[in-house]
C-alpha cells in the first residue's frame, strides 16, 4: 500500500442553480485571453443536452479514456502509443473549433463612431478566428436551459425510451464540469511529450508548459474534453485546480464562488498502488465499487506511517468530501466507465422528486413515500446512472433515498414532531451531520485544505 | 509482454524516475518551471472591495483585484456577519452578471470622452459664435424650426463626435437656464432610477435637478416593480423578509418568480432549506429554473394566477375559518385585519352593493377625524365601538396615546345569525355579476355589514340560511370561485389546487405562520397585477403568516429598499435647502409626454364594474389622469400652462394661482399635454438606460418624443414629434439611450468610485470604493454634476437671479394630508436662487436641523448629526453655504446618508420610536439602541448590518432575521391604513367603480378585442439569464454563453406551426412595432406563449427588420402603456401619494403578438 493524498472536489448538483458563476469567474482568472477565448475550464451544461464541446460524451467517436483490452489490460481508447506515435501529425479524432464553437466578438466600436446615417448603429458579430464577419451558430453553453432540442444529448439516447421531451415532462438539470483531476487520467498517458503530469502532493494534473509540443493527443485522450489547444502559443491548457491558490489554502476561484454553496474541498487519500487494479476491473458497473475501495480511511493505522504531513493527514479527517463520497455514499462519480477514476464526483439531484408522485394523487411528504418518488422522479434515474454508476441505478437510488429521508426527518424536526427515520443505514446522528454538511456548511467547512 | 511494454520497461533505466511495479505510473521529481505562467497570472497588486449597481437586488459585496493599474477581475467576497450558528451564511453572494463586470472597464463600448451628436454642436458652435451668449445660441437652434428639425432627426442614427467637457457643461448649463426662463423649470426632468443600488450617484443628479426646480421622475411604479396591492392592503410601499428569513420557512412558494436566474445570490436559502423539510411549490406558465427545485409544480396560464389563488383562498375560508375555524387564524385576523369592521351596504336595484367603511362620524361622534374612525362590532356587548388604531387617531389631536392596535373588546367578525341582506358582486370572468347574501343589520340609518362576511360572500364560501346562488360545491365550476371554476381558466387541476391550499394552511396553523410566497415580476406586471396581488396576500393573511419570521409575501421586483432611506431623501430632494421637491410619477409622465394617450381605443369605463356608478362613461383615461391631478391626488409635471416662475411674480403667487385657476385662465399642463408650452424639454437620464429597457411603447417615445425615426406603423399626424430640446445622458457604456442623446458624458463605473449599496435581500450596507481613478476623461456621477452645477450656476447668475417658483403637490402618504378630503393641489412657493446651485449642491443645507428629515410620520432632529458632519467633512468657508458642513466629495455624501438615517444611526432611531410610542402608546424600548452608528470606513471595511428604525417596519437584530410588519404584529403598532390593519376592503368610489373594492379575480386583458392589437401569441418579457436589464446583455462573455444576441423562446408547438426551426430569424410584428430575433426552440415552453427576455438593446447583433426596413426595436418595442385608474386614487388613507410608493404601474404583460419566420438573410 502506498498511500497518496489528492484534493478532491464534490458538487452537489441539487443545489446546482446552473447561474454560470463558477464558468465566469474562472474564464476571467484563467482564460480571458488571445488562443483560449474558445476555452471554459470550467463550463455547466444542461442536461439533457449536447454539452461543451458537443456530444463530447460520445466515445465511439471521440475515443477518450481506457478501455480493456481483451487480456483485460488498459489501453487509451484512441490506441496503444504506437498506434498515437504513427496518427501524431494527423489526428482524426479531435474535436474542430465548431465542436467547441468559434468564438467571436461584436463591432462595438460601431456604436460610438458610427457616422450620421440613416440607422440606428449597431455591432454585429466577428469572428475571433478569422476576423471576418459571421452568424452566431453554437456558442460555449448553446442548449442551456433546454433551448433547441436535447436529443442530440449521448447520455439521453441510452435511456431514449424512458424519456419523452414534452412539456408537461420536461426535467433539465445542471452540470458544472471541471477537469476531473483523475487518479488513472489518460491524459497524461497520452502526451507523447511527458508534458502532463499529476503532481504528487495533491494530486493536480497539470500541462507543463514549458514541456508541452502541441501535440494534442492529451485533447484526444480525455474523455472529458478538459485539455484545451491555445491556438496562440500552440500549447495545450487545462484545469489547474488553482494550484497558486490551493498551496496556500485558498479554495479554487470555482468553488469559492460558487453562490450555490454547492461546491466541497477536501483531502481524499488513496492506495496508489492499486490504481490501475482499480480501474481495469472488467465490469464497468464495478467501477464506483473499486474506486471507493482504493480511498483510504484517515483513521486507519496505515495512515500514520504513510509518511504523511500531520496537516494533511488531520484535513483528511475532517474532509467533507470523505465524508460525501465514502461515509455517505450520496456523491458519485461522474462517467466511471471512462475508466480514469475521476476525482470530481457529484451529488446527484433529489429534486424535483415529489412532483412526479404528487401528480399521481400521493401525499410526497409522507416519508413513507418518499422512497415511491424516487423511482418516479422526474429525472429518470436511468439517466443518472448513465452520468453516474456506468447504468447501474442502484447506487443513485441509495444516494437518493438518504437525500430524501434526512429531508422528511428534518421535515418533522422543523414542524415540532417526531422524527422519523426511513432510513435504517443511516444513524440518527449521522442524518444530523449530512444535513449540517449539506444545508449549513460554512466556508471552512466545506473547503478544508491543508 | 508486448513490444510497448518492452519499450517501456527499458525506458525505466534511463530516465530518472521511479517506475510503478505495473508499468502504469511513473513519480518524477521537480520539473515544475512550468507553474510559473499560473502563478504570475494569479499575482496581483491590491484586492479593493466594491459592488454593482444595476438594480438586481443583489446588493454583493465583490473583490476587485488590480495588477500594474488595470482591473483585472473580480470575485466575491465572503466576509458576511454571521446570521447565527444554526442557519447556512450569506457568503458568497454574486452571480454571472457581476463576475463579468469588470470587462466593461476597457471594453470597446466604453464611453471614454464626452460626445455631442456633431449637428446639433456645430449648429450650437455656429450661432454662440454669432450672438456671443451660450443660452442665446441654445435658444436660436432649439427654436428655429429647421435647425431643431435637423439635430432632432439625427437621434440615434450616429455621428456623434468628441467634445470637451467644457463645452459639453456649457451646452448643458444654457439649455437648462433657457428652459427655466422660457418656459419654466418644470420642463426638466431627471430620471435616475434605485437609489438603493448607488444611493450617492442617484442622489447628486436628483438634487441639482431639484435645486433648479426640475422634476424628478418616479421609477418603481414605472417599471411595474411597485406592487400596488401592497400600498392597498399594507399601506406600505414594500416591505419584505431578507433572503436569509426564507430559512424559517416551512413551506414555500414561488409565484411568478424565478429565484435561481433573478435572485442568484440568494437562491442557495431556497435549496438548503429544503434539507431542512421546507416543501416547495412553484407555480409558472413555464418548466422554468425555479421549477426544478419544486416538490410540486403548478403550469398556470399566464396571467390566471389570481384564478388559481381566489380558488385557494375558497379553500381556506371554507375549510379553515366557516366549517373549523382554526384558532390562531381568527385570533390573527381579529388584531390585525380589517375583517371585523363594518362597512355601509348601498341600495343597488333590488339589492346591496357594499360601500364604504361606517365611522364614527356615522355614528354620530363630534371627536376630532371621527370621519377616519372605524367600527367594529364588540361580541360582549354587541354594540358597534370604535377601536383604537384607524387613521383617525394617526393624526387627531385627540389619538395621541391612541394609535395602537390593542383591543379592549373581543371584535365580532361575523353578524352571522342577524338579517340576511342580498348583495350583488362584481365577476370579470365572464358573467356579470354574482347574487348572495350577508348577514347585516341596521346601524342608525345605515345598513352594515362585516369586511369577513363580504370576503365569504365574495369567495362564495355559502352558510346555511344565507340566500343567494352559491356554489353547490368544489366540483361546481359554473359559480366563482370554486377549485372546479379556475380549473378550464388556469390549467390546473381543481384537486391539486385544493391539495396545495390544504397543505398550505395546515403548516401555517402548526407553525404558526410560518409559509412564504416569493413573488416577482411574472405575477405582479399585469394591468390587473393589484388584484392578482391581493388574491396571494388574502392566503397569507389569513393564515396568520405577516409579521412573522419564516412567513408573508417576499416580492422582489426592483431594488426599492434604500435602506438609510432618510438621509438619503435628504439629499436627493434637496431638502436641507428647499422643500417641496418635484417628484412626478413617471407612468402617466409618459402616458402624457409620448402621446401613448392617443393611442388607446377604449374608454375609460370599458373595463369597470358592471353594477358601478359609471363615473368613468364616455372619459378618456387621460381624462381621469387630469382630474387626479387637478383634485391634488398626484402631482405632474409641468403643473400648469405656464411658467411657475411667472406665477411666483405675483404679491401672493398662491392666491393668485388659485385665482387664475379659477377664472379659466390658468389650466393644469395635463389637460393638453401637446402643447409646446406644456413639453417637457430637457430629460437627463443617468444610472439609466430608459430607451433601451423600461421605456414601454418605445417606438411613440422615439416619434413623439424625441422626433426621431422609428418602426412606429401608424403614427398619430395630430401628435407633435420631436417634444424634447435635449436628451442628456450619462453612462460608462453604450446603450439606446446614449445612442439617442444629443450629448453623451462618460461615467465612471462602480469600481471607480465611492458609493452605497442596500437592498431587500440581506441586511447589509457596504461600500462601492474606487480600484482605480475613472480612466480617460470619464468622471463619476458626482463630479459630473458638480460640473454642471459650476456650469449652470455661472449662466443662471447673469439669466435667472433669484426667483419664486410655485410648486404645486399631492397630498402625500404618512401625513395629516392623507385625511385632508383634498379637493385641488397643494401649492407652496419655494425661493430658488439660480447663481448658487453649485454652492448648495455641495453643501449640506440648514433646514435639515431647522424642519428635521421626515420619514413614514416621524421627523427626526439631527442637530448633533450636522454638527458631527461639520467635523468629519469642513465647513464651507464662504458663499450663501459658509458654515455648513461640506458635501464636495462622494465619500463624505455616502457620510451624511449614514449619519442621517435611522437604520445607521440609533439616535435617530431612537427619536422616532420616541415619538411613536407617544403616538401609539405602545413600547418601542426593546428596539431603541441608541449606540448604533455605522459610519463610512465600516461599510469599506465590511458589509454592517442595519438596526431596526421606524423607516421599516421589521425587527432587526444580530440574532432576528429581518421580516416586514414584526413590529407592527409584536408592539401592535398599527399599519399605515385606513383602519390601521390591513385591508382586504378597499372603500374607495374608484375602487367599487372598478369593482375591486374586494379581492377578485381579474383577467388579463383581451387586447385583441379592447384595442384592435393583431397577433395570437403572448408575449411575456421575463428577466434574463444573461442580463440584469439592459446591462450584461452586450457583455462578451453574457454573449458568449448564451445564444449572443436577442432571442425570443418558444414552445415546439409553435415553432411548427409556424414553420419555425431553432435558432432561425424570426419577426415579431404588432401595432406597436417590431422585433428581430432569433428563436430558441424549447419542449419547456407552453403552447401560446412567447418569452422575449427583458431589455435585449437593439445595439447587439440586431438586424434590420423585413417588416420596415429599418433596425428592430426592443422588447419594449411591442408594448404601449395603459394606466389602471385606481392607481390615480389619492388623498384617501393608504391610497395617497408618495413618490415611488403609489401611482400608476407601467404594466406590460397583457400584450400580444404575430409572429413570422422571416428571410433568413439579414443586413445590418
Amino acid at each position: 500500500m502506498r498511500i497518496m493524498a489528492q484534493v478532491a472536489m464534490v458538487m452537489n448538483l441539487d443545489k446546482c442553480i446552473g447561474c454560470h458563476t463558477c464558468s465566469v469567474t474562472c474564464k476571467q482568472t484563467w482564460t480571458n485571453r488571445p488562443g483560449v477565448e474558445y476555452v471554459w475550464f470550467n463550463n455547466v451544461e444542461t442536461r439533457p443536452g449536447q454539452g461543451y464541446p458537443r456530444r463530447y460524451e460520445d466515445q465511439d467517436r471521440w475515443r477518450g479514456g481506457w478501455s480493456l483490452t481483451r487480456s483485460g489490460r488498459l489501453r487509451p481508447r484512441a490506441g496503444g502509443r504506437l498506434r498515437r506515435l504513427l496518427g501524431i501529425f494527423a489526428n482524426p479524432v479531435m474535436p474542430s473549433i465548431g465542436d467547441y464553437y468559434e468564438p467571436w466578438t461584436y463591432d462595438y466600436e460601431n456604436l460610438t463612431r458610427a457616422p450620421l446615417s440613416d440607422d440606428v448603429p449597431v455591432a454585429p458579430p466577428r469572428s475571433l478566428i478569422s476576423n471576418e464577419p459571421m452568424e452566431i451558430r453554437w456558442s460555449a453553453n448553446w442548449d442551456d436551459g433546454l433551448g433547441g432540442d436535447p436529443s442530440p444529448d449521448p447520455v439521453l439516447a441510452k435511456v431514449s425510451d424512458e424519456v419523452k421531451l414534452a412539456f408537461e415532462q420536461a426535467f433539465l438539470f445542471y452540470l458544472p464540469r471541471i477537469c476531473e483531476h483523475c487518479l488513472n487520467p489518460s491524459c497524461v498517458a497520452s502526451c507523447p511529450s511527458g508534458a502532463l503530469y499529476k503532481r504528487a502532493e495533491d494530486g493536480i494534473v497539470l500541462v507543463d508548459q514549458d514541456r508541452c509540443r502541441g501535440w494534442r493527443m492529451c485533447v484526444t485522450g480525455c474523455p472529458y474534453k478538459k485539455v484545451y489547444f491555445n491556438h496562440k502559443t500552440g500549447k495545450a491548457e487545462k484545469c489547474t485546480f488553482c494550484y497558486p491558490r490551493v498551496e496556500v489554502g485558498l479554495p479554487t476561484v470555482c468553488s469559492e464562488t460558487c453562490v450555490g454553496r454547492l461546491r466541497y474541498l477536501g483531502v481524499l487519500l488513496y492506495d496508489a498502488d492499486r490504481v490501475a487494479e482499480a480501474a481495469s476491473v472488467p465490469d464497468e458497473r464495478d467501477l464506483y465499487e473499486a474506486q471507493l475501495d482504493l480511498f483510504v480511511d484517515p483513521d486507519d493505522p496505515a495512515v500514520a506511517t504513510a509518511g504523511l504531513h500531520p496537516d494533511w493527514v488531520d484535513a483528511a479527517r475532517r474532509s467533507p468530501v470523505y465524508a460525501l463520497i465514502k461515509k455517505y455514499r450520496i456523491a458519485l462519480p461522474l462517467h466511471p466507465e471512462y475508466r480514469t477514476l475521476p476525482m470530481v464526483w457529484y451529488v446527484p439531484p433529489l429534486s424535483p422528486v415529489v412532483d412526479a408522485l404528487s401528480t399521481s394523487g400521493h401525499d410526497g411528504e409522507d416519508a413513507g413515500n418518499l422512497f415511491a418518488a424516487i423511482d418516479s422522479l422526474r429525472i429518470p434515474v436511468g439517466y443518472l446512472a448513465e452520468l453516474f454508476t456506468a447504468g447501474d441505478p442502484a447506487p443513485v437510488t441509495t444516494a437518493l433515498r438518504r437525500l430524501a429521508a434526512m429531508r422528511s426527518y428534518m421535515r418533522a424536526v422543523n414542524l415540532g414532531e417526531e422524527p422519523v427515520l426511513t432510513d435504517t443505514d443511516l444513524a440518527e446522528d449521522d442524518v444530523r451531520d449530512l444535513y449540517r454538511l449539506l444545508a449549513l456548511a460554512r466556508y471552512e467547512e466545506r473547503y478544508v485544505i491543508p | 509482454m508486448s513490444a510497448e511494454d518492452l519499450l517501456l520497461k527499458t525506458g525505466r533505466f534511463l530516465r530518472r524516475a521511479v517506475t510503478s511495479d505495473d508499468l502504469h505510473t511513473l513519480h518524477l521529481k521537480g520539473g515544475t518551471e512550468g507553474d510559473f505562467f499560473y502563478r504570475d497570472r494569479w499575482s496581483h497588486d491590491k484586492v479593493v472591495r466594491s459592488t454593482h449597481g444595476v438594480n438586481c437586488t443583489g446588493s454583493c459585496s465583490w473583490k476587485v483585484f488590480v495588477k500594474d493599474g488595470i482591473i483585472t477581475w473580480e470575485t466575491q467576497q465572503t466576509d458576511y456577519p454571521s446570521v447565527g450558528p444554526d442557519r447556512p451564511e450569506y457568503e458568497p453572494r454574486g452571480c454571472p452578471r457581476g463576475a463579468a463586470f469588470s470587462w466593461y472597464t476597457y471594453s470597446p463600448t466604453r464611453i471614454r470622452y464626452p460626445y455631442a451628436r456633431r449637428v446639433l454642436a456645430e449648429m450650437y458652435a455656429e450661432a454662440k459664435e454669432r450672438l456671443g451668449d451660450p443660452v442665446a445660441a441654445w435658444a436660436e437652434v432649439t427654436t428655429d424650426p429647421e435647425k431643431r428639425e435637423r439635430y432632432q432627426s439625427a437621434r440615434g442614427r450616429g455621428g456623434l463626435v468628441r467634445v470637451p467637457w467644457s463645452l459639453a457643461t456649457e451646452m448643458i448649463a444654457a439649455a437648462h437656464v433657457h428652459t427655466i426662463m422660457t418656459y419654466g423649470p418644470d420642463r426638466i426632468a431627471g430620471f435616475s432610477p434605485i437609489p438603493a443600488m448607488s444611493m450617492v450617484s442617484q442622489a447628486i443628479g436628483s438634487r441639482f435637478v431639484s435645486l433648479i426646480g426640475g422634476a424628478m421622475l418616479s421609477f418603481y411604479d414605472w417599471y411595474a416593480d411597485l406592487p400596488i396591492a401592497s400600498p392597498q392592503v399594507f399601506g406600505d410601499q414594500t416591505d419584505v423578509p431578507e433572503s436569509a428569513d426564507w430559512w424559517d420557512a416551512a413551506y414555500l412558494m414561488m409565484w411568478g418568480a424565478n429565484v435561481p436566474v433573478t435572485r442568484t445570490p440568494d437562491a442557495h436559502w431556497m435549496t438548503e432549506a429544503r434539507y431542512r423539510g421546507q416543501k416547495v411549490v412553484v407555480v409558472a406558465p413555464d418548466y422554468s429554473d425555479a421549477a426544478t427545485f419544486a416538490d410540486e409544480f403548478l403550469a398556470v396560464r399566464p396571467g390566471t394566477d389570481g384564478a388559481l389563488a381566489m380558488a385557494m383562498g375558497h379553500v381556506l375560508l371554507k375549510e379553515f375559518f366557516v366549517e373549523r375555524p382554526a384558532p390562531y387564524f381568527t385570533d390573527y385576523v381579529k388584531r390585525f385585519t380589517d375583517l371585523p369592521f363594518l362597512v355601509r351596504l348601498e341600495r343597488h336595484e333590488d339589492a346591496y352593493v357594499p360601500g364604504r367603511f361606517l365611522t364614527a362620524a356615522d355614528l354620530g361622534s363630534r371627536e376630532d377625524a371621527a370621519a377616519w374612525k372605524t367600527v367594529f362590532v364588540s361580541e360582549e356587548s354587541g354594540e358597534p365601538v370604535v377601536p383604537n388604531g384607524s387613521v383617525g387617531f394617526r393624526w387627531a389631536e385627540s389619538g395621541a396615546g391612541r394609535w395602537n392596535l390593542r383591543l379592549d373588546t373581543d371584535p365580532k367578525l361575523t353578524l352571522y345569525g342577524e338579517e340576511p341582506v342580498e348583495v350583488l358582486l362584481p365577476r370579470f370572468d365572464g358573467g356579470h355579476s354574482v347574487r348572495r347574501s350577508v348577514p347585516a343589520r341596521r346601524v342608525g340609518e345605515h345598513l352594515v355589514t362585516t369586511v369577513y362576511d363580504l370576503l365569504l360572500a365574495q369567495y362564495g364560501v355559502a352558510r346555511p340560511q344565507l340566500p343567494g346562488i352559491w356554489p353547490t360545491g368544489y366540483d361546481d365550476a359554473a359559480q366563482p370561485y370554486t377549485p372546479a371554476w379556475q380549473e378550464p381558466i388556469t390549467g390546473v387541476p381543481a384537486q391539486r389546487a385544493i391539495k396545495i391550499v390544504r397543505e398550505f394552511a395546515r403548516t401555517a396553523e402548526t407553525t404558526r405562520g410560518r409559509c412564504m410566497i416569493i413573488l416577482g415580476a411574472g405575477t405582479a406586471q399585469w394591468f390587473h397585477g393589484d388584484a392578482m396581488y391581493r388574491a396571494f396576500l388574502t392566503l397569507l393573511i389569513l393564515t396568520g403568516c405577516q409579521g412573522r419570521n419564516g412567513g408573508g409575501w417576499a416580492h422582489y421586483v426592483g431594488q426599492e429598499k434604500c435602506r438609510p432611506q432618510t438621509g438619503w431623501a435628504l439629499l436627493a430632494g434637496a431638502l436641507d435647502w428647499s422643500r417641496p421637491p418635484r417628484q412626478v410619477p413617471g407612468t402617466p409622465y409618459w402616458y402624457l409626454h409620448t402621446d401613448q394617450w392617443r393611442y388607446e381605443r377604449f374608454d375609460a369605463g370599458e373595463l369597470t364594474s358592471p353594477l358601478a356608478p359609471g363615473a368613468f362613461r364616455g372619459k378618456h383615461t387621460a381624462d381621469l389622469v387630469t382630474e387626479a391631478v387637478a383634485r391634488g391626488w398626484m402631482p405632474m409635471a409641468p403643473a400648469f400652462d405656464r411658467n411657475p416662475l411667472e406665477l411666483g411674480e405675483a404679491d401672493d403667487p398662491i392666491a393668485y394661482t388659485r385665482d387664475e385657476l379659477r377664472a379659466g385662465r390658468l389650466a393644469y399642463a395635463a389637460q393638453n399635454p401637446d402643447d409646446p408650452r406644456n413639453w417637457p424639454r430637457v430629460l437627463t437620464l443617468w444610472r439609466s438606460n430608459l430607451l433601451g429597457s423600461s421605456a414601454k411603447g418605445n417606438e411613440y417615445f422615439l416619434h413623439h418624443l424625441l422626433g426621431a425615426a422609428g418602426n412606429l406603423s401608424e403614427a398619430d399626424e395630430r401628435a407633435p414629434k420631436g417634444k424634447l430640446d435635449l436628451l442628456l445622458t450619462l453612462d460608462f457604456r453604450m446603450t439606446s439611450s446614449t445612442v439617442f442623446s444629443d450629448i453623451v458624458l462618460p461615467a465612471a463605473t462602480w469600481y471607480e468610485k465611492h458609493d452605497l449599496s442596500a437592498t431587500d435581500m440581506h441586511p447589509f450596507v457596504h461600500a462601492f470604493n474606487p480600484a482605480i481613478n475613472p480612466p480617460w476623461q470619464t468622471k463619476t456621477d458626482f463630479s459630473a454634476f458638480h460640473a454642471i452645477a459650476r456650469a449652470f450656476s455661472a449662466l443662471a447668475k447673469k439669466h435667472l437671479g433669484v426667483r419664486r417658483d410655485v410648486v404645486a403637490t399631492a397630498y402625500q402618504h404618512d401625513t395629516p394630508g392623507e385625511i385632508a378630503q383634498a379637493v385641488e393641489p397643494v401649492l407652496q412657493v419655494v425661493e430658488r436662487d439660480y447663481g448658487a446651485v453649485a454652492d448648495k449642491l455641495a453643501a449640506l443645507g440648514p433646514l435639515t436641523e431647522t424642519l428635521g428629515l421626515q420619514v413614514k410620520g416621524v421627523t427626526f432632529l439631527p442637530d448633533k448629526e450636522v454638527a458631527w458632519l461639520g467635523q468629519r467633512c469642513g465647513l464651507v468657508p464662504w458663499g450663501v453655504a459658509k458654515g455648513r458642513p461640506e458635501l464636495d466629495t462622494d465619500a463624505k455624501a455616502c457620510e451624511a446618508i449614514l449619519a442621517l438615517s435611522g437604520v445607521s444611526n440609533g439616535r435617530l432611531a431612537a427619536q422616532g420610536f420616541r415619538q411613536l410610542a407617544h403616538r401609539t402608546g405602545a413600547d418601542f424600548d426593546e428596539l431603541i439602541n441608541e449606540d448604533h452608528r455605522i459610519v463610512f470606513s465600516d461599510t469599506q471595511a465590511r458589509p454592517v448590518q442595519v438596526a431596526a428604525s421606524p423607516e421599516w417596519s421589521g425587527k432587526e437584530a444580530h440574532d432576528r432575521r429581518y421580516s416586514p410588519f414584526t413590529v407592527n404584529v409584536e408592539q401592535g403598532k398599527p399599519w399605515h391604513t385606513l383602519t390601521g390593519r390591513m385591508h382586504f376592503f378597499l372603500d374607495h368610489d374608484w375602487m367599487h367603480e372598478y369593482g375591486e373594492a374586494l379581492p377578485i379575480y381579474r383577467p388579463p386583458l383581451d387586447l385583441a378585442t379592447l384595442d384592435g392589437q393583431s397577433g395570437a401569441l403572448r408575449f411575456l418579457t421575463p428577466h434574463s439569464k444573461w442580463s440584469i436589464h439592459s446591462e450584461f446583455q452586450d457583455n462578451l462573455l453574457m454573449l458568449a454563453l448564451s445564444r449572443g444576441g436577442p432571442t425570443i423562446w418558444m414552445s415546439v408547438e409553435d415553432a411548427a406551426e409556424l414553420g419555425v426551426a431553432d435558432n432561425d430569424w424570426i419577426e415579431a410584428v404588432n401595432r406597436n412595432g417590431v422585433v428581430v430575433a432569433r428563436a430558441v426552440v424549447s419542449h419547456r415552453m407552453p403552447k401560446g406563449t412567447v418569452y422575449m427576455h427583458h431589455a435585449e438593446d437593439r445595439l447587439i447583433n440586431v438586424p434590420k427588420t423585413e417588416a420596415t426596413g429599418r433596425r428592430g426595436g426592443i422588447h419594449n418595442a411591442l408594448t404601449r402603456l395603459l394606466i389602471k385608474p385606481t392607481h390615480l386614487i389619492g388623498a384617501h388613507a393608504q391610497l395617497s401619494y408618495a413618490f415611488n410608493y403609489f401611482g400608476p404601474t407601467g404594466n406590460q404583460r397583457d400584450e400580444i403578438t404575430t409572429i413570422r419566420r422571416r428571410s433568413q438573410e439579414v443586413t445590418y
